[in-house]
Protein backbone atom coordinates (compact mmCIF):
# COMPACT_ATOMS: atom_id res chain seq x y z
CA UNK A 1 0.00 0.00 0.00
CA UNK A 2 2.47 2.43 1.02
CA UNK A 3 4.33 2.92 -2.33
CA UNK A 4 2.98 5.66 -4.71
CA UNK A 5 -0.97 5.06 -4.73
CA UNK A 6 -0.40 8.33 -7.55
CA UNK A 7 1.16 5.97 -10.13
CA UNK A 8 -0.23 6.06 -13.09
CA UNK A 9 -3.55 3.76 -13.88
CA UNK A 10 -3.39 1.10 -16.34
CA UNK A 11 -3.59 2.00 -19.52
CA UNK A 12 -6.76 2.26 -21.11
CA UNK A 13 -8.20 -0.84 -23.03
CA UNK A 14 -9.91 -1.01 -26.12
CA UNK A 15 -13.35 0.42 -25.87
CA UNK A 16 -15.03 -3.13 -26.76
CA UNK A 17 -13.03 -4.55 -23.25
CA UNK A 18 -14.94 -2.64 -21.14
CA UNK A 19 -18.41 -4.19 -22.00
CA UNK A 20 -16.62 -7.63 -21.48
CA UNK A 21 -15.29 -6.44 -18.36
CA UNK A 22 -19.40 -5.41 -17.14
CA UNK A 23 -20.60 -9.40 -18.80
CA UNK A 24 -17.24 -10.35 -16.59
CA UNK A 25 -18.55 -9.02 -13.17
CA UNK A 26 -22.12 -10.57 -13.53
CA UNK A 27 -21.01 -13.81 -14.51
CA UNK A 28 -18.51 -13.98 -11.79
CA UNK A 29 -21.24 -12.63 -9.31
CA UNK A 30 -22.88 -15.45 -10.56
CA UNK A 31 -20.19 -17.95 -10.00
CA UNK A 32 -20.55 -16.41 -6.04
CA UNK A 33 -24.40 -16.85 -5.96
CA UNK A 34 -25.66 -19.67 -8.39
CA UNK A 35 -26.93 -21.76 -6.13
CA UNK A 36 -29.63 -19.57 -5.42
CA UNK A 37 -30.61 -20.03 -8.96
CA UNK A 38 -31.00 -23.88 -9.42
CA UNK A 39 -34.41 -23.81 -8.63
CA UNK A 40 -35.91 -21.51 -11.33
CA UNK A 41 -33.30 -22.51 -14.04
CA UNK A 42 -33.03 -25.90 -13.87
CA UNK A 43 -34.91 -27.69 -11.88
CA UNK A 44 -38.74 -26.13 -12.58
CA UNK A 45 -38.14 -26.63 -16.41
CA UNK A 46 -36.83 -30.17 -15.80
CA UNK A 47 -40.51 -30.70 -13.34
CA UNK A 48 -42.56 -29.22 -16.10
CA UNK A 49 -40.61 -31.93 -18.60
CA UNK A 50 -41.36 -34.81 -15.89
CA UNK A 51 -45.06 -33.93 -15.13
CA UNK A 52 -46.71 -32.70 -18.29
CA UNK A 53 -44.53 -34.09 -21.01
CA UNK A 54 -43.97 -37.66 -19.61
CA UNK A 55 -47.10 -38.07 -17.07
CA UNK A 56 -49.35 -35.62 -19.20
CA UNK A 57 -47.91 -37.19 -22.31
CA UNK A 58 -49.02 -40.22 -21.78
CA UNK A 59 -52.65 -39.59 -20.69
CA UNK A 60 -52.49 -36.86 -24.08
CA UNK A 61 -50.99 -40.06 -26.71
CA UNK A 62 -53.65 -42.41 -25.09
CA UNK A 63 -56.46 -40.27 -25.69
CA UNK A 64 -55.22 -39.28 -29.42
CA UNK A 65 -54.89 -42.50 -30.27
CA UNK A 66 -58.80 -43.13 -29.10
CA UNK A 67 -59.93 -40.49 -30.69
CA UNK A 68 -57.78 -40.33 -34.17
CA UNK A 69 -56.14 -43.57 -34.25
CA UNK A 70 -52.53 -41.82 -33.85
CA UNK A 71 -51.36 -41.26 -30.39
CA UNK A 72 -49.48 -37.89 -31.96
CA UNK A 73 -49.97 -34.57 -32.76
CA UNK A 74 -48.92 -33.79 -36.04
CA UNK A 75 -46.94 -36.59 -35.86
CA UNK A 76 -44.80 -36.20 -33.03
CA UNK A 77 -45.50 -37.81 -29.19
CA UNK A 78 -46.87 -35.57 -26.86
CA UNK A 79 -43.51 -35.77 -25.05
CA UNK A 80 -41.57 -34.50 -28.36
CA UNK A 81 -44.38 -31.50 -28.93
CA UNK A 82 -43.87 -30.13 -25.52
CA UNK A 83 -40.14 -30.12 -24.93
CA UNK A 84 -39.38 -27.76 -26.69
CA UNK A 85 -42.17 -25.08 -26.00
CA UNK A 86 -41.29 -25.82 -22.02
CA UNK A 87 -37.56 -24.85 -23.32
CA UNK A 88 -38.85 -21.71 -25.03
CA UNK A 89 -40.87 -20.76 -22.34
CA UNK A 90 -38.43 -21.03 -19.36
CA UNK A 91 -36.29 -18.98 -21.53
CA UNK A 92 -38.65 -16.39 -20.87
CA UNK A 93 -38.94 -17.03 -17.74
CA UNK A 94 -35.44 -16.97 -17.01
CA UNK A 95 -34.59 -13.76 -18.70
CA UNK A 96 -38.11 -11.37 -17.16
CA UNK A 97 -36.62 -12.79 -14.21
CA UNK A 98 -33.19 -11.71 -14.31
CA UNK A 99 -34.17 -8.29 -16.16
CA UNK A 100 -36.23 -7.65 -13.22
CA UNK A 101 -35.27 -7.89 -10.04
CA UNK A 102 -31.45 -7.76 -10.44
CA UNK A 103 -31.65 -4.60 -12.61
CA UNK A 104 -33.78 -3.02 -9.68
CA UNK A 105 -31.38 -4.45 -7.15
CA UNK A 106 -28.26 -3.41 -9.26
CA UNK A 107 -29.59 -0.10 -8.84
CA UNK A 108 -31.19 0.06 -5.02
CA UNK A 109 -29.94 -3.26 -3.32
CA UNK A 110 -25.98 -4.24 -4.64
CA UNK A 111 -25.32 -0.99 -6.10
CA UNK A 112 -23.49 -3.11 -8.85
CA UNK A 113 -24.46 0.04 -11.56
CA UNK A 114 -23.16 2.47 -9.73
CA UNK A 115 -19.61 0.76 -9.34
CA UNK A 116 -19.62 0.14 -12.60
CA UNK A 117 -20.63 4.21 -13.33
CA UNK A 118 -18.00 4.90 -11.31
CA UNK A 119 -15.76 3.19 -13.34
CA UNK A 120 -14.33 3.48 -16.99
CA UNK A 121 -17.27 1.41 -18.47
CA UNK A 122 -19.64 3.19 -20.24
CA UNK A 123 -23.66 3.34 -20.33
CA UNK A 124 -23.53 1.30 -23.30
CA UNK A 125 -21.07 -1.34 -21.75
CA UNK A 126 -22.94 -1.68 -18.44
CA UNK A 127 -26.50 -2.63 -20.75
CA UNK A 128 -24.52 -5.02 -22.65
CA UNK A 129 -23.01 -7.07 -19.45
CA UNK A 130 -26.15 -7.36 -18.12
CA UNK A 131 -27.93 -8.20 -21.33
CA UNK A 132 -25.11 -10.29 -22.04
CA UNK A 133 -25.22 -12.11 -18.54
CA UNK A 134 -28.62 -12.91 -19.28
CA UNK A 135 -28.00 -14.67 -22.38
CA UNK A 136 -25.43 -16.58 -20.68
CA UNK A 137 -27.67 -17.88 -18.06
CA UNK A 138 -29.67 -18.84 -21.26
CA UNK A 139 -26.81 -20.78 -22.67
CA UNK A 140 -26.46 -22.49 -19.17
CA UNK A 141 -30.03 -23.08 -18.63
CA UNK A 142 -30.96 -24.30 -22.41
CA UNK A 143 -27.78 -26.80 -22.85
CA UNK A 144 -28.49 -28.59 -19.39
CA UNK A 145 -32.41 -28.99 -20.56
CA UNK A 146 -31.66 -30.25 -23.99
CA UNK A 147 -28.92 -32.41 -22.47
CA UNK A 148 -31.43 -34.03 -20.07
CA UNK A 149 -34.65 -34.07 -22.83
CA UNK A 150 -32.38 -35.86 -25.23
CA UNK A 151 -32.18 -38.74 -22.59
CA UNK A 152 -35.45 -38.72 -22.07
CA UNK A 153 -35.88 -39.32 -26.01
CA UNK A 154 -37.53 -36.78 -26.23
CA UNK A 155 -35.82 -34.30 -29.23
CA UNK A 156 -35.84 -36.06 -32.81
CA UNK A 157 -33.18 -34.90 -34.28
CA UNK A 158 -29.38 -33.62 -34.41
CA UNK A 159 -30.95 -30.18 -34.86
CA UNK A 160 -32.04 -29.67 -31.50
CA UNK A 161 -28.55 -28.80 -30.87
CA UNK A 162 -28.91 -25.10 -32.70
CA UNK A 163 -31.81 -24.87 -29.52
CA UNK A 164 -29.07 -23.38 -27.76
CA UNK A 165 -28.40 -20.07 -29.44
CA UNK A 166 -32.09 -19.86 -30.18
CA UNK A 167 -32.83 -19.81 -26.82
CA UNK A 168 -30.34 -17.05 -25.98
CA UNK A 169 -32.28 -15.51 -28.95
CA UNK A 170 -35.30 -15.77 -26.93
CA UNK A 171 -34.04 -14.97 -23.58
CA UNK A 172 -32.73 -11.51 -25.38
CA UNK A 173 -35.92 -10.69 -27.08
CA UNK A 174 -37.48 -10.80 -23.56
CA UNK A 175 -34.54 -9.69 -21.33
CA UNK A 176 -34.13 -6.47 -23.36
CA UNK A 177 -37.36 -4.55 -23.63
CA UNK A 178 -37.97 -6.00 -19.97
CA UNK A 179 -34.28 -4.49 -19.01
CA UNK A 180 -35.19 -0.80 -20.81
CA UNK A 181 -38.51 -0.72 -18.70
CA UNK A 182 -37.31 -2.26 -15.58
CA UNK A 183 -34.49 0.38 -14.88
CA UNK A 184 -37.22 3.03 -15.55
CA UNK A 185 -38.86 1.86 -11.93
CA UNK A 186 -38.40 3.27 -8.74
CA UNK A 187 -39.37 0.35 -6.95
CA UNK A 188 -40.16 -3.54 -7.64
CA UNK A 189 -44.25 -3.21 -7.86
CA UNK A 190 -44.47 -3.32 -11.28
CA UNK A 191 -42.77 -6.30 -11.57
CA UNK A 192 -45.59 -8.67 -10.29
CA UNK A 193 -47.74 -7.44 -12.69
CA UNK A 194 -45.20 -8.33 -15.38
CA UNK A 195 -44.93 -11.66 -14.32
CA UNK A 196 -48.89 -11.81 -13.87
CA UNK A 197 -49.74 -10.00 -16.89
CA UNK A 198 -47.32 -11.06 -19.09
CA UNK A 199 -45.48 -14.23 -18.23
CA UNK A 200 -48.28 -16.18 -17.16
CA UNK A 201 -50.70 -15.39 -19.98
CA UNK A 202 -47.79 -16.05 -22.88
CA UNK A 203 -46.80 -19.06 -21.27
CA UNK A 204 -50.38 -20.85 -20.98
CA UNK A 205 -51.47 -19.10 -24.75
CA UNK A 206 -48.78 -18.84 -27.21
CA UNK A 207 -48.28 -23.04 -28.23
CA UNK A 208 -46.13 -24.51 -25.76
CA UNK A 209 -48.48 -27.20 -24.17
CA UNK A 210 -50.97 -27.47 -27.00
CA UNK A 211 -50.82 -26.37 -30.64
CA UNK A 212 -52.64 -22.90 -30.85
CA UNK A 213 -55.26 -24.05 -33.75
CA UNK A 214 -56.86 -25.09 -30.47
CA UNK A 215 -57.54 -22.01 -29.70
CA UNK A 216 -60.58 -19.38 -30.86
CA UNK A 217 -60.05 -17.63 -34.00
CA UNK A 218 -58.80 -13.96 -31.79
CA UNK A 219 -57.39 -15.91 -28.95
CA UNK A 220 -54.91 -17.63 -32.16
CA UNK A 221 -54.11 -14.43 -34.33
CA UNK A 222 -53.06 -12.90 -30.84
CA UNK A 223 -51.44 -16.28 -30.05
CA UNK A 224 -49.47 -15.89 -33.56
CA UNK A 225 -47.88 -12.44 -32.51
CA UNK A 226 -46.35 -12.84 -29.20
CA UNK A 227 -42.58 -13.12 -29.37
CA UNK A 228 -42.86 -16.76 -27.26
CA UNK A 229 -45.19 -18.36 -30.05
CA UNK A 230 -41.86 -17.28 -32.35
CA UNK A 231 -39.43 -18.93 -29.98
CA UNK A 232 -41.82 -22.09 -29.35
CA UNK A 233 -41.91 -22.50 -33.17
CA UNK A 234 -38.20 -22.06 -33.51
CA UNK A 235 -37.33 -24.66 -30.61
CA UNK A 236 -39.66 -27.00 -32.14
CA UNK A 237 -38.39 -26.67 -35.85
CA UNK A 238 -34.94 -27.60 -33.82
CA UNK A 239 -36.00 -30.20 -32.30
CA UNK A 240 -37.99 -31.84 -35.05
CA UNK A 241 -35.12 -31.39 -37.40
CA UNK A 242 -37.49 -28.64 -39.65
CA UNK A 243 -35.64 -25.49 -39.45
CA UNK A 244 -34.97 -25.06 -43.24
CA UNK A 245 -38.14 -23.78 -43.61
CA UNK A 246 -38.37 -20.63 -44.92
CA UNK A 247 -41.27 -18.93 -42.53
CA UNK A 248 -38.94 -19.78 -39.57
CA UNK A 249 -36.44 -16.66 -41.27
CA UNK A 250 -39.55 -14.66 -40.08
CA UNK A 251 -39.36 -15.60 -36.47
CA UNK A 252 -35.59 -15.40 -35.97
CA UNK A 253 -36.29 -12.13 -37.63
CA UNK A 254 -38.83 -11.14 -35.20
CA UNK A 255 -36.80 -12.26 -32.08
CA UNK A 256 -33.87 -10.62 -33.16
CA UNK A 257 -35.75 -7.36 -34.01
CA UNK A 258 -36.91 -7.15 -30.41
CA UNK A 259 -33.68 -8.13 -28.77
CA UNK A 260 -31.90 -5.59 -30.65
CA UNK A 261 -34.80 -2.73 -30.60
CA UNK A 262 -34.84 -4.04 -26.52
CA UNK A 263 -30.88 -2.98 -26.65
CA UNK A 264 -31.16 0.49 -28.05
CA UNK A 265 -34.08 1.05 -26.48
CA UNK A 266 -32.08 -0.18 -22.95
CA UNK A 267 -29.22 2.54 -23.48
CA UNK A 268 -31.25 5.45 -23.46
CA UNK A 269 -33.41 4.19 -20.57
CA UNK A 270 -30.14 3.68 -18.71
CA UNK A 271 -28.53 6.44 -19.75
CA UNK A 272 -31.94 8.65 -18.54
CA UNK A 273 -31.89 6.68 -15.28
CA UNK A 274 -28.05 6.14 -14.15
CA UNK A 275 -26.49 9.44 -15.64
CA UNK A 276 -29.21 12.07 -14.88
CA UNK B 1 -4.09 21.77 -20.23
CA UNK B 2 -2.19 18.74 -20.20
CA UNK B 3 -2.54 15.38 -18.39
CA UNK B 4 1.07 16.74 -16.33
CA UNK B 5 -0.22 20.10 -15.64
CA UNK B 6 -0.89 20.94 -11.99
CA UNK B 7 -4.55 21.52 -11.74
CA UNK B 8 -6.66 18.39 -11.36
CA UNK B 9 -10.18 19.80 -11.80
CA UNK B 10 -11.17 23.08 -12.93
CA UNK B 11 -14.65 24.43 -12.93
CA UNK B 12 -16.02 27.60 -14.90
CA UNK B 13 -19.69 28.41 -14.52
CA UNK B 14 -20.61 24.78 -14.04
CA UNK B 15 -24.40 24.14 -13.67
CA UNK B 16 -26.32 20.85 -12.85
CA UNK B 17 -30.54 21.42 -13.83
CA UNK B 18 -32.78 19.13 -13.25
CA UNK B 19 -35.79 19.75 -15.00
CA UNK B 20 -36.87 23.49 -13.95
CA UNK B 21 -34.44 22.93 -10.52
CA UNK B 22 -31.23 23.73 -10.37
CA UNK B 23 -29.05 22.02 -8.00
CA UNK B 24 -25.86 23.87 -8.72
CA UNK B 25 -25.81 27.15 -9.99
CA UNK B 26 -22.74 28.02 -12.18
CA UNK B 27 -20.09 27.42 -9.94
CA UNK B 28 -15.90 28.34 -10.32
CA UNK B 29 -13.30 26.34 -8.44
CA UNK B 30 -9.98 24.88 -9.42
CA UNK B 31 -8.25 22.20 -7.12
CA UNK B 32 -4.29 21.48 -7.77
CA UNK B 33 -2.75 18.60 -7.50
CA UNK B 34 -2.24 16.94 -3.88
CA UNK B 35 -4.40 19.53 -2.69
CA UNK B 36 -7.13 18.30 -0.01
CA UNK B 37 -10.29 20.34 -1.00
CA UNK B 38 -13.77 20.30 0.57
CA UNK B 39 -16.92 21.04 0.09
CA UNK B 40 -19.26 22.16 3.19
CA UNK B 41 -23.02 23.05 2.79
CA UNK B 42 -26.19 21.77 4.71
CA UNK B 43 -28.12 18.63 2.72
CA UNK B 44 -29.24 19.88 -0.74
CA UNK B 45 -26.18 22.28 -1.41
CA UNK B 46 -25.85 20.62 -4.28
CA UNK B 47 -22.43 19.01 -3.10
CA UNK B 48 -23.60 15.34 -4.47
CA UNK B 49 -24.46 16.99 -7.90
CA UNK B 50 -21.04 18.50 -7.99
CA UNK B 51 -19.52 15.18 -7.19
CA UNK B 52 -21.14 13.00 -9.79
CA UNK B 53 -20.23 15.76 -12.35
CA UNK B 54 -16.56 15.96 -11.35
CA UNK B 55 -16.44 12.30 -11.27
CA UNK B 56 -17.99 11.65 -14.74
CA UNK B 57 -20.72 10.47 -13.89
CA UNK B 58 -23.72 12.71 -14.68
CA UNK B 59 -23.36 15.35 -17.73
CA UNK B 60 -23.11 18.64 -16.55
CA UNK B 61 -26.20 20.91 -17.75
CA UNK B 62 -24.08 24.12 -18.68
CA UNK B 63 -20.56 25.82 -18.04
CA UNK B 64 -16.79 24.22 -18.44
CA UNK B 65 -15.16 21.49 -16.58
CA UNK B 66 -11.90 19.82 -16.91
CA UNK B 67 -10.71 16.94 -14.54
CA UNK B 68 -7.61 15.94 -14.85
CA UNK B 69 -7.11 17.72 -18.27
CA UNK B 70 -9.81 16.18 -19.97
CA UNK B 71 -13.32 16.95 -20.72
CA UNK B 72 -15.99 14.60 -19.03
CA UNK B 73 -18.15 14.48 -22.24
CA UNK B 74 -15.68 13.25 -24.81
CA UNK B 75 -13.20 11.32 -21.87
CA UNK B 76 -15.28 9.80 -19.65
CA UNK B 77 -13.55 6.31 -20.04
CA UNK B 78 -10.04 7.93 -19.50
CA UNK B 79 -11.08 10.34 -17.03
CA UNK B 80 -12.71 7.71 -14.88
CA UNK B 81 -9.70 5.05 -14.76
CA UNK B 82 -7.85 7.64 -13.00
CA UNK B 83 -10.51 8.25 -10.11
CA UNK B 84 -11.37 7.22 -6.96
CA UNK B 85 -15.54 7.21 -5.88
CA UNK B 86 -16.59 7.05 -2.65
CA UNK B 87 -20.11 7.60 -2.89
CA UNK B 88 -22.40 8.49 -0.13
CA UNK B 89 -24.09 5.64 0.21
CA UNK B 90 -22.17 2.64 1.08
CA UNK B 91 -22.51 0.83 -2.48
CA UNK B 92 -21.37 -2.76 -1.63
CA UNK B 93 -22.49 -5.85 -2.45
CA UNK B 94 -23.65 -7.20 0.46
CA UNK B 95 -24.54 -11.01 -0.97
CA UNK B 96 -20.24 -11.15 -1.67
CA UNK B 97 -17.59 -11.29 0.77
CA UNK B 98 -15.30 -8.34 1.73
CA UNK B 99 -12.23 -9.47 -0.62
CA UNK B 100 -14.53 -10.40 -3.61
CA UNK B 101 -15.89 -6.58 -3.04
CA UNK B 102 -12.27 -5.36 -3.87
CA UNK B 103 -11.44 -8.09 -6.39
CA UNK B 104 -14.80 -7.54 -8.54
CA UNK B 105 -14.03 -3.88 -8.71
CA UNK B 106 -10.79 -3.54 -9.41
CA UNK B 107 -11.28 -5.71 -12.55
CA UNK B 108 -13.39 -2.86 -14.01
CA UNK B 109 -10.17 -1.43 -14.45
CA UNK B 110 -8.99 -3.98 -16.63
CA UNK B 111 -6.28 -5.14 -14.13
CA UNK B 112 -5.13 -8.22 -14.00
CA UNK B 113 -6.29 -10.77 -11.39
CA UNK B 114 -3.20 -11.39 -10.17
CA UNK B 115 -2.45 -7.23 -9.31
CA UNK B 116 -5.84 -6.99 -8.15
CA UNK B 117 -5.36 -9.40 -5.48
CA UNK B 118 -2.17 -8.44 -4.14
CA UNK B 119 -3.34 -4.71 -3.90
CA UNK B 120 -6.75 -6.05 -2.77
CA UNK B 121 -4.80 -7.73 0.55
CA UNK B 122 -3.20 -4.53 0.68
CA UNK B 123 -5.63 -2.41 0.76
CA UNK B 124 -7.08 -4.94 3.39
CA UNK B 125 -4.80 -3.97 5.81
CA UNK B 126 -4.75 -0.35 5.02
CA UNK B 127 -8.27 -0.45 6.33
CA UNK B 128 -8.09 -2.40 9.18
CA UNK B 129 -9.86 -5.41 7.76
CA UNK B 130 -7.11 -8.06 6.83
CA UNK B 131 -9.43 -10.85 9.11
CA UNK B 132 -12.78 -9.73 7.49
CA UNK B 133 -11.57 -10.85 4.08
CA UNK B 134 -13.62 -13.60 3.93
CA UNK B 135 -16.73 -11.93 5.96
CA UNK B 136 -20.20 -11.49 4.10
CA UNK B 137 -20.26 -7.66 4.01
CA UNK B 138 -24.03 -7.54 5.87
CA UNK B 139 -21.76 -8.60 8.58
CA UNK B 140 -19.67 -5.75 8.75
CA UNK B 141 -20.47 -2.55 11.28
CA UNK B 142 -20.60 0.87 9.89
CA UNK B 143 -16.89 2.21 10.13
CA UNK B 144 -15.81 -1.04 8.45
CA UNK B 145 -18.04 -0.58 5.89
CA UNK B 146 -16.83 3.11 5.07
CA UNK B 147 -13.36 1.66 5.15
CA UNK B 148 -14.22 -0.94 3.00
CA UNK B 149 -15.65 1.63 0.28
CA UNK B 150 -12.53 3.54 0.65
CA UNK B 151 -9.88 0.53 0.31
CA UNK B 152 -11.95 -0.59 -2.95
CA UNK B 153 -11.94 3.12 -4.29
CA UNK B 154 -8.43 3.25 -4.00
CA UNK B 155 -7.64 -0.78 -6.03
CA UNK B 156 -6.78 1.29 -9.17
CA UNK B 157 -4.39 3.54 -7.57
CA UNK B 158 -6.35 6.46 -8.71
CA UNK B 159 -4.43 10.01 -8.48
CA UNK B 160 -8.23 11.78 -7.91
CA UNK B 161 -10.07 10.59 -4.72
CA UNK B 162 -13.61 11.77 -4.38
CA UNK B 163 -15.59 11.27 -1.04
CA UNK B 164 -19.06 11.92 -0.43
CA UNK B 165 -19.77 12.50 3.28
CA UNK B 166 -17.09 9.74 3.83
CA UNK B 167 -17.85 9.70 7.63
CA UNK B 168 -21.61 10.69 7.54
CA UNK B 169 -23.27 8.52 10.41
CA UNK B 170 -19.87 6.93 12.49
CA UNK B 171 -19.26 6.83 15.85
CA UNK B 172 -16.02 9.28 16.86
CA UNK B 173 -13.52 6.69 16.73
CA UNK B 174 -14.42 5.09 13.07
CA UNK B 175 -14.47 8.79 11.84
CA UNK B 176 -10.91 9.44 13.56
CA UNK B 177 -9.87 6.27 11.92
CA UNK B 178 -11.33 7.52 8.65
CA UNK B 179 -9.27 10.72 9.23
CA UNK B 180 -6.19 8.82 9.96
CA UNK B 181 -6.29 7.29 6.34
CA UNK B 182 -7.51 10.05 3.91
CA UNK B 183 -4.03 11.95 6.08
CA UNK B 184 -1.87 9.25 5.02
CA UNK B 185 -3.89 9.18 1.40
CA UNK B 186 -2.82 12.75 1.31
CA UNK B 187 0.70 11.98 2.50
CA UNK B 188 1.67 10.05 -0.56
CA UNK B 189 0.13 13.02 -2.98
CA UNK B 190 -3.22 11.94 -3.70
CA UNK B 191 -5.14 14.76 -4.74
CA UNK B 192 -8.96 14.24 -2.21
CA UNK B 193 -12.10 15.88 -2.59
CA UNK B 194 -14.69 15.33 0.22
CA UNK B 195 -18.02 16.57 1.25
CA UNK B 196 -19.24 17.45 4.38
CA UNK B 197 -21.50 18.85 6.48
CA UNK B 198 -19.08 18.31 9.67
CA UNK B 199 -17.27 21.55 10.28
CA UNK B 200 -14.76 19.88 12.19
CA UNK B 201 -13.46 17.25 9.47
CA UNK B 202 -13.33 20.33 7.07
CA UNK B 203 -11.38 22.09 9.09
CA UNK B 204 -8.86 19.27 10.28
CA UNK B 205 -8.61 18.22 7.29
CA UNK B 206 -9.01 20.02 4.07
CA UNK B 207 -6.12 22.63 2.64
CA UNK B 208 -8.83 24.59 0.97
CA UNK B 209 -12.35 24.60 1.01
CA UNK B 210 -15.83 26.04 -0.53
CA UNK B 211 -18.56 26.99 1.70
CA UNK B 212 -21.97 25.77 -0.28
CA UNK B 213 -25.61 26.65 -0.18
CA UNK B 214 -28.17 26.14 -2.57
CA UNK B 215 -26.34 25.59 -5.51
CA UNK B 216 -23.95 28.80 -5.00
CA UNK B 217 -20.22 29.06 -3.48
CA UNK B 218 -20.84 31.10 -0.39
CA UNK B 219 -17.00 31.49 0.39
CA UNK B 220 -13.68 30.39 -0.58
CA UNK B 221 -10.42 29.29 1.08
CA UNK B 222 -8.30 27.73 3.65
CA UNK B 223 -10.41 27.23 6.66
CA UNK B 224 -8.07 29.44 8.84
CA UNK B 225 -8.27 32.48 6.23
CA UNK B 226 -12.11 31.68 5.99
CA UNK B 227 -12.53 32.09 9.76
CA UNK B 228 -10.21 35.44 9.88
CA UNK B 229 -11.89 36.50 7.22
CA UNK B 230 -15.77 35.76 8.27
CA UNK B 231 -15.64 35.21 12.03
CA UNK B 232 -12.32 35.77 14.23
CA UNK B 233 -9.90 34.56 16.36
CA UNK B 234 -11.85 34.49 19.50
CA UNK B 235 -15.44 34.06 20.36
CA UNK B 236 -17.21 34.85 23.68
CA UNK B 237 -20.50 32.87 24.47
CA UNK B 238 -22.50 34.53 27.61
CA UNK B 239 -25.27 33.06 29.39
CA UNK B 240 -26.95 36.63 31.22
CA UNK B 241 -30.13 37.04 33.22
CA UNK B 242 -32.19 39.21 30.76
CA UNK B 243 -31.89 42.03 33.08
CA UNK B 244 -28.01 42.32 32.55
CA UNK B 245 -28.37 42.82 29.08
CA UNK B 246 -28.26 46.02 28.02
CA UNK B 247 -25.01 46.53 30.22
CA UNK B 248 -23.69 43.37 28.57
CA UNK B 249 -24.53 44.47 25.21
CA UNK B 250 -23.13 48.16 25.44
CA UNK B 251 -19.62 47.33 26.67
CA UNK B 252 -19.44 44.99 23.89
CA UNK B 253 -20.54 46.26 21.00
CA UNK B 254 -17.89 48.76 21.99
CA UNK B 255 -14.90 46.26 22.12
CA UNK B 256 -16.18 43.33 20.42
CA UNK B 257 -15.57 43.36 16.57
CA UNK B 258 -19.19 41.79 16.08
CA UNK B 259 -22.05 40.74 18.61
CA UNK B 260 -24.97 38.49 17.71
CA UNK B 261 -27.71 38.10 19.80
CA UNK B 262 -29.35 34.89 20.25
CA UNK B 263 -32.22 33.78 22.29
CA UNK B 264 -30.09 32.09 25.00
CA UNK B 265 -26.91 33.65 24.63
CA UNK B 266 -25.08 36.39 23.37
CA UNK B 267 -21.90 35.49 20.64
CA UNK B 268 -19.09 38.20 21.01
CA UNK B 269 -16.18 37.59 18.43
CA UNK B 270 -12.85 39.26 19.07
CA UNK B 271 -9.41 38.43 19.19
CA UNK B 272 -9.45 37.76 22.82
CA UNK B 273 -12.37 36.48 24.36
CA UNK B 274 -10.87 36.63 28.05
CA UNK B 275 -10.42 40.44 27.75
CA UNK B 276 -14.01 40.64 26.47
CA UNK B 277 -15.07 38.79 29.42
CA UNK B 278 -12.79 40.89 31.50
CA UNK B 279 -14.86 43.82 30.25
CA UNK B 280 -18.41 42.86 30.76
CA UNK B 281 -17.11 41.24 34.40
CA UNK B 282 -15.78 44.75 34.92
CA UNK B 283 -19.01 46.86 34.09
CA UNK B 284 -20.50 44.77 37.09
CA UNK B 285 -22.51 41.81 34.98
CA UNK B 286 -22.45 38.70 36.43
CA UNK B 287 -23.11 35.88 33.67
CA UNK B 288 -24.64 33.15 34.28
CA UNK B 289 -22.70 30.90 31.64
CA UNK B 290 -19.30 31.56 30.29
CA UNK B 291 -17.42 29.56 27.40
CA UNK B 292 -14.33 31.03 25.43
CA UNK B 293 -13.43 29.34 22.47
CA UNK B 294 -11.63 29.66 19.29
CA UNK B 295 -13.53 30.81 15.95
CA UNK B 296 -14.40 27.91 13.67
CA UNK B 297 -15.82 27.03 10.80
CA UNK B 298 -18.96 26.59 12.19
CA UNK B 299 -19.10 30.22 13.11
CA UNK B 300 -18.33 30.72 9.16
CA UNK B 301 -21.09 28.50 8.21
CA UNK B 302 -23.80 29.59 10.31
CA UNK B 303 -22.86 33.45 9.52
CA UNK B 304 -22.49 32.65 5.60
CA UNK B 305 -26.07 29.85 5.47
CA UNK B 306 -27.64 31.38 8.31
CA UNK B 307 -28.58 29.84 11.41
CA UNK B 308 -32.26 29.16 9.87
CA UNK B 309 -33.06 25.33 9.63
CA UNK B 310 -32.61 24.34 5.68
CA UNK B 311 -34.86 21.22 4.79
N1 LIG C 1 -31.75 13.18 -9.74
C1 LIG C 1 -32.30 14.29 -9.23
N2 LIG C 1 -33.48 14.75 -9.71
C2 LIG C 1 -34.05 15.86 -9.20
N3 LIG C 1 -33.52 16.59 -8.22
C3 LIG C 1 -32.36 16.20 -7.69
C4 LIG C 1 -31.69 15.02 -8.17
N4 LIG C 1 -30.56 14.87 -7.45
C5 LIG C 1 -30.51 15.90 -6.57
N5 LIG C 1 -31.59 16.69 -6.71
C6 LIG C 1 -31.87 17.91 -5.94
O1 LIG C 1 -30.78 18.79 -6.05
C7 LIG C 1 -30.49 19.42 -4.82
C8 LIG C 1 -29.06 19.21 -4.45
O2 LIG C 1 -28.89 17.85 -4.13
P1 LIG C 1 -27.49 17.24 -3.75
O3 LIG C 1 -26.52 17.56 -4.82
O4 LIG C 1 -27.71 15.81 -3.45
O5 LIG C 1 -27.14 18.05 -2.43
P2 LIG C 1 -26.17 17.67 -1.22
O6 LIG C 1 -25.31 16.54 -1.63
O7 LIG C 1 -25.39 18.91 -0.96
O8 LIG C 1 -27.05 17.32 -0.06
C9 LIG C 1 -31.47 18.86 -3.82
O9 LIG C 1 -32.52 19.79 -3.65
C10 LIG C 1 -31.97 17.60 -4.45
O10 LIG C 1 -33.30 17.35 -4.08
MG1 LIG D 1 -25.07 14.71 -0.80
Amino acid sequence: MADALAAPSAPLARPRALSWRALRFWCFRWSRTWRSTLAGNVVYPLVYLAAIGIGLGHLVNHHLAADHGAGTIGGVSYLAFVTPGILAASMMQIAVHEATYPVMGAIRWDYAYLGQLASPLRIGDIVFGHLGFIGVRALFASSFFLAVAAAFGALSSPEAIVGVPIAIVVALAFGAPVAAFAVTRDNDSAFSSIQRLGVVPLFLFSGCFFPIGELPEVLRVLAVCTPLYQGVVLERACSLGTLGAPENLAHGAYLLVMATGGFLVARRTYQHRLAR
Amino acid sequence: MSLLSDTVVHARQLTKRFGDFTAVGGIDFSISRGEFFGFLGPNGAGKTSTMRMVACMSPRSDGELLVRGMDPAHHGPEIRSGIGLVPQEDALDTELTVLDNLLLYGRYFGLPRKVVRERAHALLAFAQLEDRAGAKVDALSGGMRRRLVIARALISRPELVILDEPTTGLDPQARHLVWERLYQLKQQGVTLILTTHYMDEAEQLCDRLVVMDRGQIAAEGAPRALIAKYSSREVLELRLEAADRPRALGVLREHAERVEELTDRLCCYGDDGDRLLELVQHAGVRPQGVLVRRGSLEDVFLRLTGRSLVD
